[in-house]
């Protein structure tokens, strides 16, 4: 469901990015095609934790119906699904690289994910969760002609724009008054 | 990326008729559905799983929230700026809630000393039952709030025109004052509304609100709601923080970060307190705040001119209302209300004792159009005379630190022509003295 693009509302809630860095980082038309368009999202530092926040996100994911690829060096298996200890050794194609590392780590995960799509793997768009915030990466990755989301999370985005956030009584900052998609 | 306009941000009163509902896919319905349902079918038994885990949004009970409910609870939230909100089932079980959610035995609240009666009875007795003590400190010493703080206070509490007296809460500096501590704001906003103030643009951590008041505005549905501005860094606070025993140890805070405090308060507090509010009072709400502007303008322009009418008037002793320039909040309220400091206030008559309070219940019984009643923010003007009905409980030396005499009568302006209003207030004044001379 959730508005159809086109969508014009700002959404500026709990985010600590500049204006300028929100239409960088935060479109909402691009999360809303993302959201739309992938089908598998590989989780860097997903934990086998069942109460840490990114396990939710990972729960939620998969129920929503995506495949959730656990990228952890210290699991096996996380939510039944194989893990890997780095984006490098996923040995197929992914959309989505959800990272849930401190901001020093990110560096790294995106000169992987650029390899990758050098590689003609894939190219995934790179997503930094809630106060997951390295800039100079996420321009890197931008510049290589990545998608990227800063300061989101992805289960709070996809129940924003498919509703369950709102039922939750959190301010979607959605406002429109065009009928919900089927 | 695509021919979509900029991203905007609608203003005030767009957002008073559209935030939190958008058409749903299957009806159009335009108006907010009323969903009079206490539970939900679940999707099978896992979805039903992650939703009792909290790993999935949706509805499971009533009781912990609703379609229409979360509408108003959306569209507040927007008005006030908050991250999200609560609604629950009145203005006290607000304050009960979102002070239970944070608060442990032991812990202690500093509190201004010119609240709601009710708050005061709330704050110093139930409160104490649970071993929270609550000290309240007149809102114009400064000095005396840093005194009152100790290692023990998790909070500081205000309303932002205090009732009744009408003095006007300096958000910013207590804000200031909070943040110094690292403790959160709790500001009851119930008087001003969203409209004339938003105390988290001033700082506050969560805001309050008898819904029932001028956000329902029509005198026909008590509720209240609790909103975050989902700034405060909760995790020093072991009852936001900790390990929760109910969900398996989920630490709300971690877990939801700035809307850890609110799933705590609705998913636990609610869930086992039972304040919730009923979805048709949601939805009368909801009616409400879609001409909450309008409404305000008119209140706060009556309540002006009716109280430059009392401030001249010989019969009448004392006007407590910030936006007339005698009072002593006057600069606080053109700060934070530059529309006007709410629509109920209160007046003193001359005269001491006995005789005034005679002359207090002569003045009401007189009235033809204001309704005798114990409620405030409704589109009737109301009067009652509160040292012999709200805030009858309080013992005098709280009486007298609320400033609550018994030539006190409070007024809430409604939405009736302003004239009339001042004719009935007028034909009353003159029966007090046609009264007196006999």
């Amino acid at each position: 469901m959730g508005s159809r693009p086109g969508l014009s509302c700002s959404v500026t809630l709990n985010t600590s990015l500049t204006p300028e860095q929100r239409a960088r980082f935060q479109d909402v038309d691009q999360i809303n095609h993302l959201l739309d368009s992938a089908k598998t999202v590989a989780m860097v530092g997903l934990s086998s934790d069942r109460q840490k926040a990114s396990f939710f996100v990972a729960g939620y994911l998969r129920d929503e119906g995506y495949r959730v690829v656990p990228v952890n060096p210290k699991a096996d298996t996380i939510l039944g699904e194989k893990a890997y200890p780095d984006v490098t050794s996923i040995p197929f194609p992914v959309d989505v690289v959800d990272i849930f590392r401190p901001p020093q780590d990110v560096d790294e995960i995106v000169n992987q994910v650029i390899a990758r799509k050098e590689k003609g793997i894939d190219s995934p768009a790179i997503w930094m969760q809630l106060r997951i915030i390295n800039l100079p990466a996420a321009e890197r990755a931008r510049a290589a002609g990545l998608t990227v989301i800063v300061d989101k999370c992805v289960k709070m985005e996809h129940g924003r724009y498919r509703g369950g956030l709102h039922f939750a009584g959190m301010n979607t900052e959605i406002i429109s008054a065009r009928k919900r998609k089927r | 990326m695509s021919d979509r306009p900029a991203p905007r941000k609608f203003g005030f009163e767009t957002r008073m008729v559209h935030a939190g509902h958008v058409p749903d896919a299957n009806t159009g319905a335009r108006a907010v559905p009323i969903y009079q349902t206490t539970s939900y079918v679940f999707d099978s038994p896992d979805y039903a799983a992650q939703l009792f885990e909290l790993k999935q949004y949706g509805n499971i009970y009533t009781r912990i929230s609703n379609p229409t409910t979360a509408v108003f609870e959306e569209r507040i939230a927007s008005l006030e700026g908050a991250t999200g909100a609560l609604a629950v089932s009145s203005g006290m079980a607000a304050q009960f809630i979102s002070l239970m959610t944070l608060l442990s035995p032991g812990d202690e609240v500093v509190a201004s000393s010119h609240l709601y009666g009710g708050t005061v009875t709330q704050l110093k007795q139930t409160f104490q039952k649970l071993s929270v003590k609550v000290t309240l400190v007149d809102p114009h010493d400064f000095a005396a709030w840093e005194r009152a703080i100790t290692p023990k206070t998790r909070a500081l509490y205000g309303e932002t025109i205090g009732n009744p007296r009408g003095s006007i809460f300096d958000l910013e500096k207590f804000a200031g004052l909070a943040g110094a501590h690292k403790i959160p704001l709790f500001i009851d906003n119930t008087f001003a509304t969203p409209y004339l103030c938003r105390p988290i643009e001033w700082g506050a951590t969560i805001v309050l609100h008898s819904a029932t008041k001028f956000i329902g505005g029509h005198g026909n549905a008590i509720a209240g709601v609790i909103l975050d501005s989902g700034n405060f860094d909760f995790s020093r606070f072991p009852s936001i923080a900790a390990p929760s025993p109910s969900y398996h140890n989920l630490r709300f805070f971690d877990t939801f970060g700035h809307y850890g405090f609110l799933m705590k308060a609705r998913a636990e507090t609610v869930r086992d307190v039972g304040a919730c509010v009923s979805p048709m009072n949601s939805f009368l709400l909801l009616q409400g705040l879609e001409t909450l502007s309008l409404r305000m303008e008119r209140h706060v322009g009556t309540a002006r001119q009716i109280a430059r009418y009392l401030s001249e008037h010989e019969q009448v002793a004392w006007v407590a209302y910030a936006g007339l320039p005698s009072h002593p909040d006057h600069a606080l309220a053109q700060k934070y209300l530059p529309k006007g400091p709410g629509a109920v206030f209160s007046f003193g008559l001359k005269g001491e004792g006995a005789q005034v309070r005679e002359d207090g219940k002569r003045f009401i019984e007189s009235l033809h159009l204001f309704s005798h009643l114990a409620n405030v923010g409704d589109v009737r003007s109301l009067v009652i005379h509160p040292a012999s009905t709200t805030h009858q409980q309080l013992t005098d030396e709280e009486l007298a630190a609320c400033g609550v005499g018994p030539e006190m009568i409070r007024l809430s302006v409604g939405l009736e022509n302003v004239e009339d209003l001042i004719w009935d207030l007028d034909q009353a004044f003159h029966a007090l003295s046609r009264s007196i001379r006999a």
